[in-house]
């Protein structure tokens, strides 16, 4: 039944403005860089980024291979130090807000046991079953809870990694391609599930190459090239009327090197 | 005559001769302990190398490898130093005993079980690192689930120490001095018969222990095949 939703359920975003997205501080943000730079064995790999935005939904980091957007996301999360400069999520540091954030990776990472194993690991111990079933058939996983879960398709893994980090009750989910190589029927489920929780409040930070994708989900978009924000704009006006020449080509789909 | 020596062989086993089941099962005794104590130090050792940072890892990791490759004879030597009269252990009066053995066999066994242990526990520390640090478990919290999820790689890496500990000679027989009805082993006994042409006993040994081997061994694929059906490798 899923399935067969078309996509253009998922399209009836209606478009953000340009004023929800802030270029100073801003006591409601809910995403604050300041000068954030990434030096890895002498290699500058991210450079003096700054983004401030207050926007909730869908941000969309985008740019071509090598720009820096899952680097830009691990410093965001914590996974990665950066050299300088200063993140906030949720008008705090964003290490006092790691209980309040999840990620999904581009390949799931889950562990050696079943899918319900995999999701009581990171569940809050007092979650009822009935919240993991039903969370399960949410993700069209029904039925297959005593599966081994590392045995799944790729597109079942990856459902069952965005179940697992939606039980964890975020209020920021990074999703770092979460769809790449899926079939249209997971990221159908998984662009859902996404809408689901940022209309249930979650702010969701998404890396995607997929400019359909981008356009029915993303309320901003951050622009990355050569680990630099060229662009930080609304989607309406990034897809419109992309500023600089690399989202220009990016978008027209050339090489942008 | 090999034909002949075989023939002895089985027959000695089939009749429950109670000196080759003596020393099959001081055999066994002392391996398990080994292998028991050894798997209380690799374990940690492997684990705790495999998920820290620190100054000389990389250093620790190939002494380690290095131990894996101890030499029989040297380990019994060392042990036999320790324990001897005039040894800093010696009062305590060990050697020519099996604790002398188990602990020679501890000191031979320990870096091949840590070795392999870390070797898998490093390969699924760099898988699962960034899951746990977004989840928030820090390395002494994940500690169980490497443990849990390396379940059946370790009980392969935990099935190799026992045979080596098992199938070992040089130092159980300096450090336990091969002495009938207290010390003496499969191995050990197998020298010593074969030294004296008592070819039906030794090879009746042997047979046994070619059996244990095979039975390690078998336990090792079918451990290996579950896990690999289950994609838990």
């Amino acid at each position: 039944m899923l399935a067969s939703q078309p996509f253009e359920a998922l399209r009836s975003k209606k478009p953000m403005s340009d004023s929800v997205i802030q270029t100073h501080q801003n006591a409601g943000e809910v995403l604050a860089l300041d000068g954030v730079s990434l030096t890895v064995n002498g290699k500058t790999l991210l450079h003096d980024i700054s983004v401030h935005s207050e926007a909730q939904g869908t941000t969309l980091i985008m740019g071509a291979n090598g720009a820096g957007k899952s680097l830009l996301m691990k410093c965001l999360h914590g996974l990665l130090t950066p050299t300088s400069g200063s993140i906030k999520l949720l008008n705090r540091p964003s290490h006092e807000t790691r209980h309040q954030q999840a990620m999904v990776f581009q390949k799931p990472v889950l562990l050696r046991r079943t899918v319900m194993g995999n999701l009581t690991f990171a569940a809050p111990k007092t979650t009822p079953p009935e919240v993991l079933h039903e969370m399960l058939e949410r993700v069209n996983l029904s039925g297959k809870d005593q599966q081994p879960a590392r045995v799944l398709s790729g597109g079942e893994q990856q459902r069952l990694a965005l179940a697992r980090a939606l039980l964890t009750r975020p209020k920021i989910l990074f999703l770092d391609e979460p769809t790449a190589s899926l079939d249209p029927a997971s990221v159908l489920i998984i662009e859902r599930l996404i809408q689901e929780a940022t209309a249930d409040g979650v702010k969701s930070i998404f890396i995607s190459h997929d400019i359909g994708q981008a356009k029915r989900l993303a309320d901003d978009v951050i622009f990355l090239h050569q680990g630099r924000v060229t662009e930080h704009t609304s989607a309406a006006t990034f897809f419109t009327q992309p500023l600089t020449s690399q989202a220009q080509a990016y978008l027209a789909g050339d090489v942008v090197l | 005559m090999l034909f002949d020596a075989f023939s002895q062989a089985v027959a000695l086993i089939m009749s429950g001769d109670p000196e080759l089941f003596e020393i099959l099962w001081l055999s066994i005794q002392v391996s398990t302990s080994a292998l028991a104590i050894s798997v209380i130090l690799a374990l940690p050792i492997g684990t705790v190398l495999a998920i820290s940072e620190f100054p000389g890892k990389r250093l620790c990791v190939t002494v380690l490898n290095s131990l894996m490759g101890l030499p029989p004879v040297v380990v019994g030597l060392l042990v036999y130093l320790m324990l001897s009269r005039s040894g800093p252990l010696g009062v305590l009066g060990l050697l020519y005993t099996p604790t002398a053995m188990v602990i020679a066999q501890v000191v031979l066994i320990t870096p091949i079980i840590a070795a392999l242990a870390y070797q898998v526990m490093d390969d699924l520390h760099r898988e699962y690192r960034e899951l746990f640090q977004s989840l928030g478990i820090d390395s002494i919290r994940a500690i169980p689930t490497y443990l849990w999820d390396a379940r059946y790689s370790l009980v392969t890496s935990i099935l190799a120490g026992f045979g080596r500990a098992i199938s070992e000679v040089g130092a159980v027989i300096i450090v336990g001095g091969n002495i009938d009805h207290l010390t003496r082993v499969m191995t050990t006994a197998i020298a010593l018969e074969t030294s004296k042409g008592e070819l039906a006993i030794a090879l009746a040994l042997g047979i046994i222990l070619l059996m244990l081997a095979l039975l390690v061994n078998a336990g090792v694929t079918t451990v290996r095949s579950i896990a690999l059906k289950k994609a838990y490798v």
